[in-house]
């Protein structure tokens, strides 16, 4: 289970100026299977994903994994206590294999067959891929289902994933859900998904709405889900001049 | 030979034992092993130290090793090698040059490597420079590689540099007849002090040749690097040199892309890029589980791989 008790987070106060406050006393527990986490852009969705992960450091508040306090961790360090985070934008290396990057994810050797697993659960074909560079030959869309499949050898108790729907195209949510899904049931812990999209918000077991840095609404997809679909409906000037 | 002397040779030319084929072992100035086969004549030069090497027409799947290996501290040599391949040839070539130093004298090896190329022939010259030893002496090696490519011909390179040289300036020249090729890719990574220069002069003579020059360099602690690829095109051809570059702590990269245009039908093209590792590829890793030096070491072998 993560808790987060009163985060607060400011852009530029680490170089001592007044900065943007990017959250705002954000208080939540994570313990169910799925948690969705929306909300318009700028609303500080990315801001948590990355002081979850231990990338910023919260100007205040603790973060909780299983009762022990992580927040003064490193990334790596946090990365080793079990949190996973799928970055929304994949970032490309060259000379670095697929393989490569799997191999490092999953902390172990691994033999080709069990690869080509983790490849085919994000729709990729091992044997066309395995060797591959993750440099600027591949598509953002190909990056990003390596970026998930890296998440899946990890295999940790929390995983974060940054729209994992965004430049995945062809590949159906389906199969998106799918992996979710089966991530759960061999893993067990928590996935936390920053999405926009209505699919995946429906299967989740709570959504978290943030507006502005701080948690608008939080509850069961029921309660959440018909609010936030009404509130995202045509833009009322629009409807106006109909 | 000793163990030093044949982990050197092992460094170098992958050689764990006497190679197939033709080989010359050159151990601290003198030949330490020779051996030709029917195709493959090598002999060596009567008024200058270095070997000539004459490769028949229509040799086809065999490979020359020619390493170099110096251990005796302060040694000093310059070196000639000569290789002539026939027409339609199909060659591997493997030079190399390994230095052990634990004296306090520099040692140091120049060489200059001069092929000519026949017709519908295609070489790969595979070569790679490596220093150890925990003297003060310098390890210094300057190699020149002079290259005619002959008509339909293709030459590719390979050249690499990791560890051990405190100092070298590498001289490539090459010019290309109709419908030759060239490829070149050249690895590099400096530390300490260390400087590497290095200098890439192709003319594209014949129409419907190509060239391709590619280094990948990592300057570490306080090492300098100097890159310089002039592509000149004299024909209908197409030409492109590319140096990307990382850099870190204090170290110096400087690279210099020139190319000329002496015909209206050369398409050439070239990139050059310097820059530290990017600090979302350290996250990202970090992200996995490594730490910042892990995530740096994937990084730097992965780019030089």
């Amino acid at each position: 289970m993560l808790e987060l008790q009163h985060i607060s987070f400011d852009a530029g106060s680490e170089n001592g100026s007044d900065g943007k406050e990017i959250l705002r006393d954000v208080s939540l527990r994570i313990e169910d299977r799925f948690v969705a986490v929306t909300g318009p852009n700028g609303s500080g969705k990315s801001t948590l994903a990355r002081i979850i992960s231990g990338i910023l450091k919260p100007t205040s508040g603790r973060i909780l994994l299983d009762g022990e306090d992580i927040t003064d961790l490193s990334i790596t360090e946090k990365a080793r206590h079990g949190i996973s985070f799928a970055f929304q934008q994949p970032v490309r290396f060259k000379g670095i294999t697929v393989r490569d990057l799997i191999t490092l994810a999953a902390g172990h050797d691994i033999t080709v067959s069990e690869a080509c697993e983790y490849l085919s659960e994000v729709g990729l074909c091992a044997k066309d891929y395995i060797n591959r560079e993750v440099n600027s030959s591949l598509s953002g869309g190909e990056c990003k289902r390596i970026e998930i499949a890296m998440i899946l050898a990890r295999g940790t108790k929390f995983s974060i994933f940054d729209e994992p729907e965004a430049g995945i195209d062809l590949w159906s949510f389906q199969s998106l859900i799918r992996v979710f899904e089966k991530m759960h049931k061999q893993v067990g812990g928590s996935i936390l998904i920053i999405t926009h999209q209505e699919r995946i918000l429906d299967i989740a077991d709570k959504i978290i709405v943030l507006r502005e840095g701080q948690v608008a609404a939080t509850g069961s997809r029921r309660e959440i889900l018909p609010e936030l679909l009404q509130g995202t409906g045509t833009c009322a000037a629009l409807l106006n001049h109909a | 030979m000793d163990a030093i002397e044949k982990n050197l040779l092992a460094e170098v030319a992958d050689l764990h034992n006497v190679p197939e084929g033709a080989y010359n072992i050159r151990l601290n100035g003198q030949s330490a092993g020779r051996q030709s086969t029917a195709h493959i004549e090598i002999t060596g030069k009567e008024d200058k130290p270095g070997i000539d090497i004459r490769i028949l027409p229509g040799t086809r799947n065999e490979s020359v090793h020619i390493p170099v290996i110096l251990s005796e501290s302060g040694l000093q040599e310059m070196v000639y090698n000569d290789f002539y391949i026939g027409d339609d040839c199909d060659v591997t070539i493997i030079a190399g040059c390994g230095i052990h130093n634990c004296g306090v004298d520099t040692s140091k090896h120049d060489g200059i490597h001069s092929f000519f190329i026949g017709k519908n022939s295609r070489v790969v010259y595979v070569e790679k420079h490596y220093g150890e030893g925990d003297g003060e002496g310098g390890r210094v090696m300057n190699p020149t590689t002079v290259i005619h490519v002959g008509e339909g011909s293709t030459f590719e390179m390979q050249t690499t540099q990791i560890k051990g040289i405190d100092s070298t300036d590498r001289v490539t020249e090459a010019d290309l007849a109709e419908g030759a090729s060239l490829v070149i890719h050249e690895k590099l990574m400096t530390h300490g002090h260390q400087t590497a220069k290095t200098r890439f002069t192709v003319a594209m003579d014949g129409d419907d040749c190509s060239a391709n020059v590619v280094s990948r360099s990592v300057a570490k602690e306080s090492s300098h690097q100097e890159f310089f690829a002039s592509l000149v095109g004299n024909a209908r051809c197409a030409g492109h040199s590319e140096c990307d570059a990382i850099i870190m702590d204090s170290a110096s990269v400087r690279s210099v892309p020139e190319i000329t245009a002496n015909c209206t039908e050369a398409s050439l093209i070239h990139e050059a890029a310097i820059g530290k590792i990017a600090g979302d590829q350290l996250i990202k890793l970090m992200t996995l589980g490594l730490t910042e030096q892990e995530a740096e070491e994937q990084i730097v072998n992965g780019f030089l791989k």
